[in-house]
């Protein structure tokens, strides 16, 4: 059997042959028979009060077969957080109501408080536009420190705060941090801002139900990178549908980076219009409403500290954020500035002492949640900053102090004092790497040719470690989380030897169909081309959680080795059965089943052909059939770790900074698909790079979201980034999966804006300027400025 | 409502469309050719990018009746049968896609940029992509496959 789709090998993905034909399946290319066209009326304030909605002239249309308000939605749930946080006094968390549709008022631009169901989707259009809405617009909340004040208006009127909880971590760390920062010989403070970033997957999201009031039964076909959770949402929380009634298939999927794990309001109102009307009801949203309504990402206000020895040891860390829930709480907006992000504020630093908090506000903006990375970036960005200007105030090299403080290879596993126990890593090999891939020696006489040429020219660390793979379960929920956090397969083996693997992961964009048989096929020694993956039906896969957080592979690929390994046990006893053994002795190897010591043998689809035609078997001891599932529920996170350089140019008339080189050195423990995980580095960077250099979701003082489309906001083009230079050789494996892996899909997005402002910093600290910091995204205006002083 | 007939993909078509129906929702739509994507409403994304009487047209920017007597070519025309187009093959070749949302956009630039200029350089080949949009591959492996699919060799440019 040739070696070359097995683990390791950068195998072509085989759905691309359906993507560059025009032959993908997303959400919208769906139609079907009798189908009708929703659409949403929207606020255009920030806040309002709903005194009346006339629906008359818009039920009048043409095509118009019915509209719905938040009235009709009143006796159904609400969409739920999905964690629970606690403040530091012990008080749980607020948690206002997010209904289907706004009722009693509108919280922010685009909240929807009504839809018109239509034969086609202009009528639907249309008829929106004649709906009469009296609406009494009100003082909106919008900055995150006004909201706190006394006398603010209120989002919620009913929690009679905008603070949703003012968390600490760890809190008995807190007295023992301020004390080191009493007599720190040295202390770095920077105040910063993490930019709030819309994610703009490329598609749309978009929503198709359909009820049979034959079965009772809905399908709902969406676009989610978790269909479960989007079910389990919708049938426990929101609508109250048994789950075994509702099937959700997410087919192709046009990217998610997070905007499409969370239940949004259009897809419990297209399942209930076409339940009332015996007509699948059809949604897709426009880019402008997708600005508007897809949850955001970031936002956070910090001040970082760092407390340390003249030597640029580190004594402790502290930090405070403010951090920007949106108008609702979107599932998982809870557990990102606090379990995601205060977690991770020790870095890859050897610290002692680090205490985090955490203030989570509600403003009448769009709700925001996780956007690749999620806390991780925040986390990152404000330490990796936050050292580079102490190392300037030191005098120290920034690669030295990072190098100085490192957590060593000998420390692993390493508890850090802020509850995470990393289980291996080697972060000086990944620096290593990094000055020798990014050749640095080589930077001064590159400053040079530039400053030659009239520009400044900058070069950027940056370290970062990541969590990712949410786990175990059990951690987890006693932190507030209301769900698990394994995920799950089912390996079922076809009577003629091929090998179909359902998954709970859920690929768009990942590569799982390509990389996930490469696990199983080498495994069992069989050709990948034997096997399928089936992902994203609930109707077909075992119960998963989905893809988000880079869990797929570390977590389901688990998943998808344990339920192999099954299999092969399982086969083992139909193999000693046709070879007249018993199981103990019958060896597995390169898809041949054997007895050692003898010429007895049978290949692998021999046992698969005997397992579905049992005709022999001694049913007391081997049932019929090759089908295995496995739920895999990690022992830890998966810790990926790395060192990023950025260098750029910055022009001294215009302040535009152009990155001339990255390069980045990332440990992901064992990789299955180089190709594949290069090109999710590939892409981690350039959203880094979009959120440093041009992103930024604007507002302004009405609440109006002024970056609302491609033409206002700015994200890379292809002439905005350079070639990378990407290295995953530095390789600690991961001690608690069976595969050895870590997670690849965040890493890019976590370690660039720091590697790149830091850089634009290294800039403005050359010919004669002297600036300290400036947010992102660093625009030419902002760099401009900065270097008027 | 008005009668409007062209040639897409080499057959001959004709549908009835009101006057604000887009190109690329009479593709989308009554033809089926779902393989033409809509990612915005303000012409910058480029994922509905089609060729209309050879020139690279975006879908979203044209209504259906100014198409009225033309050629179009969608990307479920790209390739001859089995026979992918270069420009394709080289998309899967060197790993240029990852969701698959903005391919066909990306695909039908490609191939207009190297029929107007069929060896570019790597800065003329981003230069040209401004108009699409990717969100997923950091357009490294999009630029690389461009440049192999003119017959440039790519090999000293990073990554698999």
């Amino acid at each position: 059997m040739p070696k070359d789709n097995f683990v390791g090998q950068a195998v072509k993905r085989r759905e691309d042959q359906r993507f560059i034909t025009g032959n993908g399946r997303y959400t919208d290319d769906i139609n079907l028979q009798g189908q009708t066209f929703a659409a949403f009326a929207r606020s255009d304030v920030a806040a309002g009060v709903i005194n009346s909605i006339n629906t008359a002239k818009a039920e009048a249309m043409p095509g118009v077969v019915a509209v719905f308000t938040g009235e009709d939605f009143v006796e159904v749930g609400g969409n739920p957080a999905g964690w629970l946080v606690h403040s530091r006094d012990g008080e749980p968390m607020k948690e206002p109501k997010r209904p289907v549709l706004a009722h009693g008022k509108v919280r922010h631009v685009g909240d929807a408080y009504a839809a018109v169901i239509a034969e086609t989707p202009e009528q639907a259009r249309d008829a929106v536009e004649a709906l009469e809405a009296d609406i009494t617009p009100v003082a909106p909340v919008l900055n995150m420190k006004e909201a706190l004040a006394d006398g603010s208006p209120l989002v919620h009127d009913e929690i009679e705060t905008n603070m949703i909880y003012d968390w600490g971590w760890i809190e008995d760390n807190r007295a023992a941090v301020d004390e080191a920062f009493e007599s720190a010989p040295h202390i770095t403070t920077l105040e910063l801002v993490n930019n709030r970033l819309v994610p703009n997957a490329m598609e749309p999201r978009a929503s198709t139900g359909v009820y049979n009031p034959g079965t009772d039964e809905y399908t709902l076909y969406t676009t989610s990178q978790n269909p479960h959770v989007t079910r389990l949402l919708i049938c426990a929380f929101v609508m109250g549908i048994p789950e075994n009634k509702l099937t959700v298939i997410a087919p192709d999927v046009g990217g998610g980076f997070g905007s499409k794990i969370y239940h949004y309001g259009e897809e419990a109102l297209v399942l209930a219009a076409s339940k009332k009307l015996g007509r699948p009801v059809k949604w897709t949203c426009s880019r402008s409403e997708s600005f508007l309504t897809d949850a955001h990402g970031r936002d956070h206000v910090t001040k970082m500290e760092i407390a340390c020895e003249k030597d640029g040891t580190f004594l402790a860390f502290r930090t405070e954020t403010f951090a920007n829930m949106g108008a609702y709480l979107s599932n998982f907006s809870t557990s990102v500035p606090t379990y995601l992000h205060g977690t991770l504020m020790a870095g890859n630093y050897k610290v002692p002492l680090v205490y985090v908090n955490v203030k989570a506000v509600v403003t009448n903006t769009t709700p925001v949640d996780a956007y690749r990375g999620a806390g991780r970036p925040e986390a990152t960005f404000q330490l990796e900053r936050c050292i580079d200007k102490c190392a300037r105030e030191l005098g120290i090299d920034p690669i030295e102090i990072r190098r100085r403080n490192f957590v060593q290879p000998e420390d692993f596993p390493y508890m850090t004092p802020v509850g995470l126990e990393y289980d291996t890593g080697n972060y000086g090999a990944t620096m290593d790497i990094l000055e020798k891939n990014g050749d640095l020696a080589g930077f001064a006489a590159r400053r040079a040719e530039s400053e030659a040429n009239g520009k400044l020219r900058g070069l950027g660390i940056a370290s970062y470690i990541e969590a990712c793979g949410i786990a175990p379960s059990n951690v987890a929920g006693a932190l507030g989380a209301r769900v698990g956090l394994y995920d799950s397969a089912t390996v079922r083996v076809n009577a003629t030897g091929t090998v179909s693997v359902m998954v709970g992961a859920h690929s768009h964009g990942q590569g799982h169909e390509t990389a996930f048989p490469q696990i199983v096929a080498d495994r069992l020694g069989i050709d990948q081309s034997l096997i399928e993956i089936v992902h994203g039906d609930t109707s077909k896969i075992p119960f998963g959680m989905g893809t988000y957080g880079s869990r797929s592979l570390a977590v389901c690929g688990s998943a998808v080795v344990n339920a192999t390994d099954k299999i092969i046990t399982k086969a083992k006893l139909i193999a000693a059965h046709m070879m007249e053994a018993t199981g103990e002795e019958v060896e597995f190897e390169d898809g041949v089943f054997s007895i050692p010591g003898t010429n007895k043998n049978v290949p692998f689809g021999d046992v698969a052909l005997k397992a579905y035609i049992p005709h022999d078997f001694p049913l007391e001891h081997i049932e019929p059939g090759l089908e295995e599932t496995a739920f895999y529920d990690p022992a830890n996170f998966t810790y990926p770790a790395g060192a990023y350089a950025c260098e750029v140019e910055v022009d001294q008339e215009t302040g535009k900074v152009e990155v001339m080189a990255f390069t980045a050195a990332d440990d992901f423990g064992n990789v299955i698909n180089p190709m594949i995980v290069e090109g999710q580095v590939h892409g981690g960077l350039t959203q880094g790079i979009g959120q440093a250099l041009i992103e930024n979701a604007v507002y302004d003082d009405s609440g109006q979201l002024l970056s609302g489309s491609y033409m206002d906001y700015t994200m890379p083009r292809a002439d905005d980034v350079p070639m990378f230079s990407v290295d995953h050789s530095s390789i600690t494996a991961c001690t608690h999966n069976p595969l050895g892996v870590k997670g690849c899909g965040e890493a890019g997005a976590i370690g660039s804006p720091p590697a790149l402002v830091n850089a634009v910093i290294d800039a403005l600290n050359s010919g004669g300027h002297s600036v300290e910091h400036i947010d992102m995204p660093v625009t030419p205006a902002r760099v401009w400025a900065a270097m008027q002083g | 409502m008005s009668s409007v007939s062209m040639t897409v993909n080499g057959k001959a078509v004709s549908s009835d469309v009101e006057g604000r129906t887009l190109l690329v929702d009479l593709l989308r739509g009554p033809l089926g050719l779902t393989g033409t994507h809509v990612g915005c409403d303000t012409s910058q994304c480029g994922a509905c990018v089609v060729h209309v009487n050879g020139e690279a047209v975006k879908a979203c920017t044209m209504f259906a009746v100014e198409a009225d007597g033309a050629e179009v070519t969608t990307i479920e025309g790209m390739a001859d049968g089995d026979d992918l187009h270069p420009i394709q093959e080289a998309f899967r070749e060197h790993h240029g896609l990852q969701c698959g949302f903005c391919t066909p956009g990306m695909i039908m630039s490609a191939a207009a940029l190297l029929k107007e200029n069929p060896k570019p350089t790597e800065d003329e080949v981003r230069h040209y992509l401004e108009g699409n949009i990717c969100r997923c591959t950091g357009y490294h492996n999009i630029v690389k496959a461009i440049m192999a699919a003119s017959g440039q060799d790519v090999s000293a440019i990073a990554a698999e």
